[in-house]
């Protein structure tokens, strides 16, 4: 490969990748789906060089928002290291030729699959979900003529029988990410599969726009729209986390990953947000197992 | 019980065709309040196709079905708006499928599958729909500690029983039956009739029952109406068409069965 | 309170090239509150068709049945089973069975049909079933397994539950013995004196001496030139 040839990206390709057509297609839909929160926008998905599931949904999503001035930033459940996030980064780099940061905060736009930076967002960036399967209620309903006539019609009875079943199985709401909420008191939508943690922040002076590459769905949270996670009268949402504090910057209050450690049982928690854990110890905080590395106790 | 004045369905003129082939046509009738009406005839004769039409799953070529709604009064069901009839399909009007698993969701468990129509009138208190669906299940004759299983480990008079608690936990006024008893074996479908007509009587609702199994009217239907070839050949009091049948149609069907 | 007038039947067998066989014609009858009219003539001479005419189990070709303000010849099906429920009575020999219901809410359930007290409903099918002797340790199971005479005792308890104006009996007596039968001619003779119309058939001679007025022989409607 010879990818490290200056200019190939904007000589070979039109600006991030995509043609200005197809771009200006994506747009309509997104400004659609900014009109109608939460609605799931239909829009002809282009095949990008990545395979279905790696986000090629996001990946138009974001080459339609960027501009030459934007700096991009790429999370992975969280991490800014991952291959998904890493080839997603170069992708833009190559094709668009933008700025990249792993900083949260000098990010104007955000492309994530499976969660929302820990950092508070502010008015000026664009977070872009990658969306495996946009329909809520396609588990309990397989017609998509029959969900589309739902949502159209506000049915939306069968949402609450996936968390009944929930709670009849297992004693309360288990569902653990991808859960359900309803946007602006309308639609009820799926937050892609982001964990229940990072629900009440979906409220947010951020743009949210939500791209399904393989479904061909597009659709938008607006800055500050209201978004309800569903529950019950008597089994209120609850956005659990992990009792445990970050192993490595201490923070109480962030979604945790477990992390094995060894074949006898050893495991630690940090934070999933790397940016944000990376920050917190640059500022001097500090967890029970930050270096030096001491086995975990357990 | 007395005899209200209005009816709660009124089918005028009913008429519905397959291109050049009729469905059912010149079908006419009101239907009481309290009254469970038995629509018998052989396979073609077009009472699935009237009751799909009356029920709202096709829409008859013309004709009038006005049903008497708690909120408007009588409004033609066949002019109302999609969202407003679906709505009287969950609220008011209920429909018990011949296959149970056409009326089930078989993904979900039993007790799911009573609540769904209470959350979809907006139900939102886990508790109290459990309650109301255990309750169900128990005046269908399926013990609580089934409330949790899918129904697919439930055998067909079960899955049957199952789909009627679904239809008839908001207290509909309306039913409408495919067959219901059809594909159960004999003594199961003495079990189910009995449940059906305890709870016809108990909750005072109306019903239109579609069969060919002249045994399942005579037991649950006050009035029969006999379909030939779209046509409706014979209507009356349930015992009166089956013991002294005036059309020829009718004596023959009579006839052949062994003991009604 | 019962008034046939001028009232024909006719079979029409349209299966058998549409033969037409008139059974009855210029059938009359007029029966008073508190009166019992006992309907006589050889078997097959239409005792049983006239009393299912008037019950509008059989569908007059012509004439009038007046029942109480209903004309059971051409009036509406709910017309006739608001009738059934409220005015008319039938008690017959046999029981249709109803599968998995205690005996004492078969008797109760006529009661309750037109909105009597539960309470006040299950004392009278007590108090009638005692009168009939039926054990009180049967009260609680379906009558389906029961023998044919307590089968028929529940019958009559239940056709008797309700205060019918007007009662149509087909052989209440037929095979009950001595005691039984006793109870059920009291039954008769007490919905006569509360002002009920019936009408009857008995083979049962000595029965139907004690409790008719009046015998009418359905032989006379049979038509001449058939």
């Amino acid at each position: 490969m010879t990818e490290d040839r200056p200019g190939i990206g904007t000589d070979a390709y039109n600006f991030a990748y995509l043609d200005e057509q197809t771009k200006r297609m994506i747009r309509r839909a997104i400004l659609k789906g900014v009109a109608i929160p939460g609605y799931q926008v239909p829009f002809a998905s282009r095949e990008m060089p990545m395979p279905y599931g790696w986000g090629t949904g996001g990946v138009q999503v974001t080459a339609a928002c960027l501009t030459p001035a934007d700096r991009l930033k790429v999370i992975d459940q969280g991490a800014d290291d991952t291959t998904n996030a890493v080839s997603i980064r170069k992708f833009f780099e190559r094709t668009a030729g933008v700025e990249t940061t792993e900083h949260t905060t000098e990010a104007t736009v955000i492309q994530t699959r499976h969660r929302i930076p820990e950092t508070p967002m502010t008015d000026d960036q664009i977070l872009v979900y990658q969306v495996p399967i946009p329909e809520p209620l396609r588990f309990l309903e397989p017609r998509e003529t029959e969900t589309r006539k739902m949502h159209g019609l506000e049915e939306y009875g069968l949402m609450h029988v996936k968390l009944y079943e929930d709670i009849a199985r297992h004693g309360e709401i288990a569902t653990a990410y991808a859960y359900p909420v309803k946007v602006e008191g309308r639609y009820v939508m799926d937050p892609s599969p982001i964990p229940k943690f990072d629900n009440p922040r979906l409220e947010s002076p951020a743009l949210q726009l939500f791209g399904a590459g393989r479904e061909q769905r597009i659709y938008a949270v607006p800055p500050y729209s209201k978004v309800m996670s569903l529950d019950f009268e008597d089994h209120p949402f609850n956005p659990s986390k992990a009792d445990h504090p970050c192993a490595l910057c201490g923070a109480e209050n962030t979604y945790l990953d477990e992390v094995i450690m060894d074949d006898a049982g050893g495991r630690m928690f940090v934070c999933s947000d790397t940016d944000y854990c990376a920050t917190r110890q640059a500022e001097g905080h500090r967890g029970a197992q930050s270096a030096p590395f001491t086995e975990a106790a357990e | 019980m007395s005899t209200p004045a209005t009816p709660l369905l009124q089918v005028r003129d009913i008429r519905k065709t397959y291109g050049a082939r009729i469905g059912c046509t010149d079908v006419n009738f009101d239907l009481y309040p309290g009254e469970v009406i038995g629509i018998v005839g052989e396979s073609g004769s077009g009472k699935s196709t009237l009751l799909n039409c009356l029920a709202g799953h096709l829409a008859p070529d013309e004709g009038e079905i006005l049903f008497d709604t708690r909120a408007d009064g009588l409004k033609d069901t066949l002019k109302m708006s999609e969202p407003e009839r679906r709505m009287l399909g969950r609220t008011d009007w209920a429909f018990v499928h011949q296959n149970a698993r056409d009326g089930l969701r078989m993904g979900v468990s039993a007790g799911g599958n009573v609540g769904e129509r209470l959350m979809a009138v907006g139900a939102r208190h886990y508790g109290n729909i459990r309650e109301q669906a255990i309750d169900w299940l128990d005046r269908v004759e399926i013990a609580e500690d089934r409330v949790d299983d899918r129904p697919g480990a439930f055998s067909g008079g079960m899955q049957q029983r199952l789909q009627i608690a679904r239809n008839l936990v908001t207290g509909p006024r309306l039913v409408f039956m495919d067959e219901p008893t059809g594909g159960l074996d004999v003594s199961v479908q003495a079990r189910l009739l009995d449940l059906l007509r305890g709870l016809v009587r108990e909750m005072g609702l109306s019903a239109i029952i579609v069969t060919h199994d002249l045994a399942v009217v005579r037991l649950l239907a006050d009035r029969l109406m006999v379909m030939k070839s779209g046509h409706v050949v014979e209507a009356g009091l349930t015992d009166q068409v089956l013991d002294d049948p005036q059309h020829g149609y009718t004596q023959l069907l009579v006839s052949s069965v062994l003991q009604v | 309170m019962i008034s046939v007038r001028n009232v024909a039947k006719t079979f029409t067998l349209h299966n058998q090239g549409g033969a037409v066989i008139p059974v009855m014609e210029g059938a009359d009858l007029e029966v008073a509150p508190g009166e019992c009219v006992a309907l006589t003539g050889s078997s097959g001479a239409g005792k049983s068709t006239l009393m299912r005419m008037i019950y509008g189990n059989y569908l007059a070709a012509s004439g009038s049945i007046i029942v109480g303000d209903v004309d059971v010849a051409t009036a509406e099906p709910r017309e006739i089973l608001k009738l059934r429920r409220e005015t008319l009575g039938y008690v017959s020999q046999f029981l249709r069975v109803v599968p998995r219901v205690a005996t004492l809410n078969v008797v109760a359930e006529p009661m309750l049909a037109v909105g009597m007290e539960r309470s006040a409903a299950v004392s009278r099918a007590r108090e009638l079933l005692t009168r009939l002797r039926i054990p009180e340790t049967l009260w609680e199971l379906s009558p389906t397994t029961f023998s044919g005479g307590e089968q028929q005792r529940v019958n009559i308890a239940r056709g008797f539950a309700h205060v019918f104006p007007a009662m149509l009996l087909d052989e209440p007596t037929a095979s009950l013995d001595a005691a039984n039968r006793a109870t059920v001619l009291d039954l008769i003779d007490e919905a006569k004196a509360r002002g009920a119309a019936i009408i009857g058939i008995f083979h049962d001679e000595e029965a139907r001496a004690r409790v008719a007025d009046r015998e009418i022989d359905v032989s006379r409607f049979t038509p001449r030139a058939a």
